[in-house]
């Protein structure tokens, strides 16, 4: 069995005249934390659509845990978990309803449905706001159940679009945690997106940095700190330095439309 | 590969859940459901009462308040159905809309299960309309086969115009453009119909319009099944008919529009 779970063959997605995401090349490892980074408008977001079965690509192809996201698309499904940028979590319902509803979706077994929702809720310590509607809940608090949703049906992989945007510094903390556990829990492969480079530098085993919608550095947190050949150098200078100085990228895709979504869940989050 | 016959109890228990889904919101916040029901008491009382008086719409042997019962039924599942697509434009801009469609949940099973839970609204709808033809006295049928045919022809029209509702939302894809369609169609679907009067009363080329438009035979297959001693024009059986094939129809572009809608 092939250790590479996520398998990336040249996936290219066009809108019009723009490329968001460019001959995209890479494979990700059974059981690693893989990280995507880049500025707004990178990429990561159409990139992370493809491999989750929502966008089509224009040309290339994907492998997620052997499934080909052209031609068993439902077979994708079935075994990935997806947590998007967005806020997911249906705010009026209560927690547990979330749960409940996904797992029916999951077909998760009848007799083990409450078990399972059991489970993730004391993962993600939310029993005792279960029974709340979810309009009454944090902004960690809604990530921390997304994520509950997306782990029901113990995926094998996660793909999770920003998991800490729009959060304060403390949730990021407690949800970076989380990130973690999930994999040493679940044995879930994770594949996340994220802007915040120290993020990125505390959680992910490798990061792919996405410029202009191509990679434009792979490799472990240290070897790409190490690649640039500057003494104590953080991932931000590594990010500077295969991205360029100009953190927004020009080829921002739906701008305003993108940033009006972007502050509307850091709103409702925060 | 799963056989045939799984698929299709799979595909109808998902749209199930959907339903549920919705049922479950309903329940936390029936405020949309109690705000709705003051139309159709309002058209009954109000104008019903009034225009009963003037006696200027022929309604064969049957007073004009029981002609009307029906049509005012199914013009506030009508309404209520129409507006139903404005939620799948909050939970696309919200990001709901994603992870059900990152679910191996089937994507006609998701469009069925919403334009679905447009029945559910429209037979609390039904609750409120039977109570006031109850209390202003309509000649109702209470045999249970035709309370049973009159929950059916709600359920498919609610459905029908639901999934009419979400294709408009898919295509229009903002709130504010919803609205301003949603109040530009309603009123032509309701007035170009059997509801509050008689298709013969209305000028050719009307008649054209109505004999094309679902609600008149949904109004009719209730008007048959709700009253005493009414009969359908048309027949049922193509009330039925119509109603299944529209239905179809609409669900099957629904399901063809619902993932573009997380692009």
């Amino acid at each position: 069995m092939s250790t590479k779970i996520i398998e990336i063959n040249a996936l290219t997605r066009r809108f019009g005249d723009l490329i968001a995401c460019n001959n995209l090349t890479l494979a990700v490892e059974r059981g690693e934390i893989f990280g995507l980074l880049g500025a707004n408008g990178a990429g990561k977001t159409t990139a992370i659509k493809m491999l989750t079965t929502l966008l089509p690509p224009t040309s290339g192809n994907a492998f997620v845990a052997g499934y080909d996201i052209l031609h068993h698309a439902s077979d994708v499904r079935r075994v990935i978990g997806y947590v998007p940028q967005l806020l997911s979590a249906d705010s009026t319902l209560t927690g547990y309803e979330n749960l409940l509803i996904f797992a029916k979706l999951y077909d998760i077994p009848h007799h083990e449905r409450n078990q399972r929702i059991q489970d993730v809720l004391s993962f993600m310590d939310l029993e005792e706001e279960s029974k709340r509607l979810v309009r009454t809940y944090s902004g960690g608090m809604i990530r921390r159940l997304e994520i509950a949703q997306s782990l029901l049906h113990r995926p094998k992989v996660l793909f999770l679009d920003e998991p800490t945007i729009g959060l304060d510094p403390l949730a990021r903390i407690a949800v970076g945690e989380l990130i973690a556990d999930m994999r040493n829990n679940y044995g879930a492969t994770i594949f996340m997106t994220t802007h915040l480079m120290e993020e990125a530098d505390l959680l992910c085993d490798r990061v792919a940095i996405m410029h202009q919608g191509k990679i434009a550095a792979l490799g472990s947190p240290a070897e790409l700190k190490s690649a640039i050949g500057k003494e104590d150098s953080t991932l931000e200078d590594v990010f500077v330095h295969f991205a360029g100085s100009n953190l927004e990228s020009e080829s921002d895709y739906h701008d305003y439309r993108e940033t009006q979504r972007t502050r509307r869940t850091a709103r409702r989050l925060g | 590969m799963k056989s045939a016959p799984i698929s299709i109890i799979n595909f109808f228990r998902k749209s199930l859940v959907i339903v549920e889904l919705e049922v479950r919101k309903m329940r936390h916040d029936p405020t949309e459901l109690i705000m709705r029901a003051v139309q159709p008491v309002l058209w009954l009382l109000l104008f019903g009462e009034v225009f009963a008086q003037t006696r200027a719409i022929p309604t064969g042997n049957i007073r004009y308040l029981d002609f009307l019962a029906p049509g005012i039924l199914a013009q506030s599942v009508l309404f209520i159905a129409i507006f139903g697509g404005m939620s799948i434009i909050w939970e696309r801009d919200l990001g709901i809309i994603h992870k059900f469609l990152a679910s191996p949940t089937p994507r006609g099973a998701l469009a069925l299960g919403k334009a679905l839970s447009g029945a559910a609204r429209g037979l609390t709808q039904a609750i409120v309309v039977y109570i006031i033809a109850f209390l202003i006295d309509v000649k109702l049928n209470w045999n249970p086969l035709a309370l049973l045919g009159v929950v059916i022809a709600i359920i498919l029209g609610a459905t029908l115009f639901s999934a009419f509702s979400l294709i408009i939302a898919f295509l229009v894809r903002t709130r504010e453009r919803f609205m301003g369609i949603g109040q530009v169609l309603t009123m032509p679907f309701f007035f170009a119909s059997n509801a509050i009067y008689p298709i013969s009363i209305m000028p050719p080329w009307l008649q054209v319009v109505a004999h094309g438009n679902p609600l008149t035979y949904e109004v009719d297959a209730l008007r048959a099944l709700m009253l005493e001693n009414s009969t359908s024009i048309y027949g049922l059986g193509m009330d039925f008919i119509v109603l299944i094939l529209c239905t179809i129809i609409l669900i099957t572009i629904c399901t063809y529009l619902y993932p573009r809608a997380a692009t």
